[in-house]
């Protein structure tokens, strides 16, 4: 087979996997360039930090961050925080990503949840006779792309929309409380979810809005490794902590949600 | 619009980047398959992303102000329609839709 069949073929392979997640970036990407274009940004913005950051939720949330003073260690540490999660991506597919050359940049540059969940549930049974390299490649871009290039569309028609646009930056706060409560309802102890709405509402009440982030980031960490003797049996998997293998695993098999895009794909 | 410098805009853009890659990259670059992750590494990877949505939530609400009218009403019903929407159908495109323009609603027409 020629090199150029092997990569058309993975790529026909690749795009039913990704539909889903078309939908729901098509949806999601658009409403933040139309955000940002609301908020009086060029359309090139959001094309560029969604090509740049390539993370949604952060790129919403840096928007706040060019709109508030400059601070740029809280905007660092904050962006830690938000992308926290893909620590754990990395380590399900550490064997999956093994020995494909140039290739693994561009599958860990753009690993986002919603590929993750794909690459995580494709990875056991990929299809026949397909460039294992391509095909993950292929969804990788391919939700890359929908991303970056409806945040563009976003971008460019936010100006033109025939209504008034005030309040529409509302739906980032929208899409928060929907992932917070998707997150609330796939846990049993809601211990953490209400530290993280208290300590942030008690540092923004002691410190302002200017300066309440790094207080309420450090508060939660702190609070979090303090009481992990009582939280931990309520929130890690049921294995032995003295079981290598096991916990080898566990952090990527039984914790992760696998966001399914689409209806659900809540954490992007 | 921001009043930012355009120096500053780009060091803000670019530690998100770096943020965000290093988490992608450090388990290829420290982790090994071999060898457990660290018990601390697990324990916040399950505890931490709902304070993280939580702290979020109120980040969005940080520049309300409570002391003078509305006093956050329009912030307030908003959230709890998309909330209670969501709740009722899971549907996180139409949560967000309905909440948003609830929202604009609240902020053109009644709350004017």
């Amino acid at each position: 087979m020629t090199q150029k069949n092997y990569r058309l073929q993975a790529l026909r392979a690749a795009f039913p996997y990704t539909v889903p997640i078309l939908t729901g970036f098509a949806f999601l990407g658009f409403a933040y360039g139309v955000y940002m274009n609301v908020m009086g940004f060029p359309f090139y913005y959001p094309f560029l930090m969604a090509l740049i950051i390539f993370g949604g939720s952060l790129e919403f949330v840096a928007v706040t961050m060019l709109m508030a003073p400059f601070a740029p260690l809280a905007s660092f540490l904050l962006a830690l925080l938000i992308q926290a999660r893909h620590l754990f991506y990395g380590l399900a597919l550490f064997d999956t990503y093994r020995g494909l050359g140039w290739k693994r940049f561009f599958l860990i540059y753009g690993l986002c949840d919603e590929t993750f969940s794909i690459l995580f549930t494709a990875k056991r049974h990929l299809p026949e006779g397909v460039d294992r390299g391509w095909f993950m490649l292929w969804i990788t871009w391919l939700d890359e792309g929908y991303w970056v290039f409806s945040a563009l569309i976003g971008g460019l028609v936010g100006g033109m929309l025939p209504f008034d646009t005030t309040g529409l930056g509302f739906v980032m706060t929208a899409m928060f409380v929907v992932i917070f409560l998707e997150q609330w309802l796939n846990e049993k102890c809601h211990a953490t979810a209400l530290l993280g709405l208290v300590a942030a509402g008690g540092c923004l009440a002691l410190f302002g809005a200017d300066s309440f982030m790094i207080p309420a980031m450090v508060t939660i960490l702190v609070v979090l490794i303090l009481t992990r003797q009582s939280l931990a049996p309520q929130y890690m998997p049921a294995v032995s902590v003295l079981d290598d293998t096991a916990a080898a695993d566990a952090g990527a098999e039984t914790e992760q949600p696998a966001p399914s895009s689409g209806k659900g794909g809540a954490s992007l | 619009m921001t009043d930012m410098p355009i120096y500053q805009q780009i060091i803000t853009v670019l530690a998100c980047s770096a943020a965000t890659m290093l988490t992608r990259f450090l388990p290829f670059l420290v982790f090994s398959s071999k060898k457990p992750t660290p018990y601390l590494v697990r324990y916040l990877g399950n505890t931490l992303p709902a304070a993280i949505f939580g702290l979020l939530v109120i980040y969005c609400l940080k520049d309300v102000s409570w002391a003078s009218p509305p006093h956050g009403a329009p912030e307030l019903i908003a959230i709890a329609v998309t909330a209670v929407l969501h709740l009722w159908r899971r549907n996180m495109m139409l949560s967000m839709a309905v909440g948003t323009a609830i929202y604009m609603l609240l902020v053109q027409v009644v709350m004017n």
